[in-house]
């Protein structure tokens, strides 16, 4: 009942001391928009330049970068959890429609603007200007000793060639599987990789084909022949903001400040900015506000000072390490404190039902091995899976997240529970059944005491697992040591990843030896 | 009823216990007089220790009545009966995470004896051992003798009328086990308790008993002093035992 209390507080805490400046209360032009995005470069550049341009006209911004791929970001967009995030229309048509892909441009903005409003009350503001499609990349060298410049010479040499691919891309009908078919094309072999490492896997020679983003910075810093969609099978993907049914209601003039991008981005002036931000390494803000400028639609002095803000703005150089984490102090205590407090009130839940649950199995016992399979299982699912399943219940932030946590937690609480208090000393509870214990006095005083350090065990094992799946959090906005990690493994920035990475392994370390040492305290006071 | 109930300490009527396939008691009658010591002997399976268990309802019959200090055992509570009467395991089964001075005192403090401690530390000392050196220990400090001694001593410290005693000895050398015996009869002597023992050991049976019962397959061949069991062995069985065990001369 007390631990129930705190649990409530730690709640309020972690609603009340969110890192982005969202705000409990509605201050003068409303409630905040809340701006999203999904976890790539590209995503991050576009949703900090529609917040900015928001701010500049007046507009509060909740900023929830990096949401974890289209299923998440478009889901809490549905249910009001977000306002607005970058979407492209290809994506739209095929991955959240389910619709056969169409060669013109026009004719899917149309599709995908009037069936998003019938079905789901979105709405897509007019194109941002630009195409992102797929572009399927090789090394130039590769290129030219093969005679690669088509998809369809790709589909002549492609039995000899390991393919590197996205797992997105791996599965979506616009992807391979649809590609395939189109091309008649077959690889030696398909791996999936993560965006982050595909390029460098292609440059150094792991894989021969990758699939990327047709304004990827990193195609013109590695130097890759992008091959020609000669039958094109790729929907056209033109970038727009796609805004939430409440907004337009509640804030038209956020709207009004959005449509003013529409427009306004070329190809090639995407291309220079994403390989600002992924090539040079400029900080996100900074891009943006230039950007915004550049076009505009801000003034100087309002971009600089948006540039003051989030990420600092140090030269475009890369600073070592050392230097980055000391620049960046204030916002990793803040990250860390908010993972802290994931993982404690998570934990904490987990320890009220799976010690007593262990011990009520031990009490059953037939079934008990069921159960505590059953409870296994969920340690089965991956993380972003088990985020995506609950988001139509739970939304984004900080809830879904904790809830998430405390089903990971909870496996190995229970199974050490379990079989610490079945397997305490045989001959001890034979013995104090024997001499007229109660079966709740041998569980008091011989089965709980004497699998009290498995219990510890267990509590341990749990919490080191969830200071690390804790950084999972970022993707559904509960922000967390996971947020440098994921825009860094987006941004293609070591520095980035080890700032939120080295803080998670030292809280790993630092909980493990606080729970060593109150496993300690507890044996010499018992 | 050959005996008035109030001679008797425990009775067993008829009693039957079926695990699974296996027939762990078949009919089996016995009795045990006020401050008698009775010894089970026989093989691993053939019902002693299930015999012994009905008697504190660690193990409740399929058939047949048993009978402590004349009440049908059914009818009691068990942590009640088991408060009652003492119990001594083959490994000594302390609680590994208690000091022997709480081990000792175990049954007192589960009756809520004020005195708990003091009783345990009278029953420490009953069985030779050093309540002020012996008692501040834990049982893992212990060699095995000692800590089979706390298990007496703790069997011993309710004052039980009634001790069943489990192999108790089996797993100690034959130096310590001879002491143990000792003290052992030595306490009978002192106490007058009645005691059901349940042993593999001919030799120990005959030096502990008053009489021996002889169990095969669930059956109680038979039920007699160690010299009437000497001169006119029963069955084919006991005869074959007592020839193994090179007691019969």
């Amino acid at each position: 009942m007390r631990a129930g209390r705190w649990i409530l507080v730690g709640l309020a805490a972690l609603a009340g001391g969110a890192p982005t400046p969202a705000g409990g209360q509605d201050g003068p032009g409303g409630p905040p928009v809340v701006v999203a995005s999904k976890p790539f470069g590209e995503s991050f550049l576009l949703a900090e330049m529609f917040a900015q341009l928001l701010e500049a006209r007046g507009l509060r911004v909740d900023r929830r970068p990096g949401l974890g791929a289209t299923e998440i970001a478009f889901a809490a967009l549905r249910r009001g959890a977000i306002d607005v995030y970058p979407e492209y229309t290809g994506t739209g048509l095929l991955a959240i429609l389910h619709q056969r892909p169409d060669p013109d441009p026009a004719a899917v903005y149309r599709r995908v603007s009037a069936e998003f409003l019938a079905r789901y009350g979105v709405r897509w503001l007019p194109p941002l200007g630009f195409q992102n499609t797929y572009a399927i990349a090789v090394r130039r060298a590769t290129a030219d000793s093969l005679g690669l410049r088509t998809l369809s010479d790709l589909a002549r040499a492609g039995p000899r060639l390991r393919a590197g691919l996205t797992a997105d891309f791996i599965g979506r009908d616009d992807g391979l599987p649809g590609l395939a078919r189109a091309y008649g094309l077959r690889f030696r072999e398909v791996r999936a990789l993560l965006p982050a490492v595909k390029y460098q896997a292609l440059a150094a020679g792991g894989v021969d084909v990758i699939d990327g983003y047709s304004t990827d910075g990193l195609i013109l810093k590695y130097d890759l022949t992008v091959l020609r969609d000669d039958r094109s099978f790729f929907p056209p993907y033109e970038a727009a903001a796609v805004v939430a049914p409440g907004l337009a209601r509640r804030q038209p003039e956020a709207v009004a400040a959005l449509t003013e991008l529409s427009g306004r981005l070329s190809d090639a002036a995407m291309r220079a900015l994403n390989r600002r931000v992924e090539v040079d390494g400029e900080p996100i803000p900074r891009v943006a506000a230039a950007a915004l400028a550049a076009l505009g639609l801000t003034t100087h002095a309002g971009a600089e000072a948006a540039a003051g803000r989030g990420l600092s703005a140090g030269p475009p150089v890369r600073d070592g390490l050392m230097a980055y984490l000391w620049a960046e102090r204030r916002t990793l205590a803040a990250l860390t404190a908010r993972h802290l407090l994931l993982v404690a009130v998570s934990l904490a839940a987990a320890i009220l039902v799976a010690v007593p649950l262990g011990l009520a199995l031990e009490r059953l016992k037939r079934g008990a091995e069921g159960v505590i399979r059953g409870v296994g299982v969920l340690q089965t699912i991956p993380g972003i899976a088990l985020l995506a399943f609950m988001l139509p219940l739970l939304g984004i932030g900080v809830v879904p997240a904790l809830v998430a946590l405390f089903l990971y937690s909870l496996y190995p609480i229970l199974r050490n529970t379990y079989t610490g208090v079945r397997t305490a000393a045989p001959d001890a509870v034979a013995a104090a059944l024997a001499l007229g214990m109660t079966p709740r006095q041998i569980l008091r005083h011989v089965r709980l005491p004497l699998a009290a350090p498995l219990v510890m065990a267990g509590i341990r094992t749990a919490a080191v697992i969830d200071v690390g799946t804790a950084t999972l959090a970022a993707f559904i906005g509960a922000g967390g040591l996971g947020e440098p990690i994921a825009s860094g493994l987006a941004l293609n920035d070591t520095r980035m990843i080890l700032s939120g990475a080295l803080p998670a392994a030292l809280l790993a370390l630092a909980v493990d030896a606080l729970l060593g040492a109150g496993e300690r305290l507890l044996k010499a006071g018992g | 009823m050959t005996a008035p109930p109030d001679g008797i300490a425990l009775a067993a009527r008829s009693v039957s216990k079926q695990f699974g396939n296996l027939t762990a008691l078949d009919a089996v009658s016995l009795e045990v007089r006020r401050g008698e010591c009775v010894a089970l002997i026989g093989e691993s399976g053939s019902g002693k220790t299930t015999l012994l268990r009905c008697f504190n309802r660690l193990t409740d019959p399929d058939a047949g009545l048993v009978l402590v200090d004349g009440t049908d055992v059914g009818r009691m509570d068990p942590v009640a009966l088991r408060r009652r009467v003492g119990y001594v395991p083959q490994e000594s089964g302390l609680l590994p995470h208690w000091r022997v001075q709480r081990n000792a005192a175990l049954v007192p403090w589960l009756r809520g004896a004020p005195d708990a401690e003091a009783q345990g530390e009278r029953a420490l000392a009953l069985v030779g051992l050093d309540p002020a050196a012996i008692g501040p220990r834990w049982p893992r400090d212990l060699s095995g003798g000692q800590r089979q001694r706390v298990a007496v001593a703790r069997a011993l410290a309710g004052q039980p009328d009634i001790v069943l005693l489990d192999e108790p000895f089996g797993a100690l050398d034959a130096i310590t086990r001879a002491d143990l015996q000792g003290t052992v009869i030595e306490l009978r002597r002192r106490l007058g308790f009645t005691a059901l023992l349940v042993t593999h050991d001919l030799a120990e049976a005959f030096l502990l008993a008053d009489r021996v019962g002889v169990m095969h397959s669930g059956r109680l061949e038979q039920v007699a002093s160690p010299d009437e069991l000497r001169r006119s062995p029963a069955t084919g069985y006991v005869r074959t035992l007592l020839a193994r065990a090179r007691v019969a001369q």
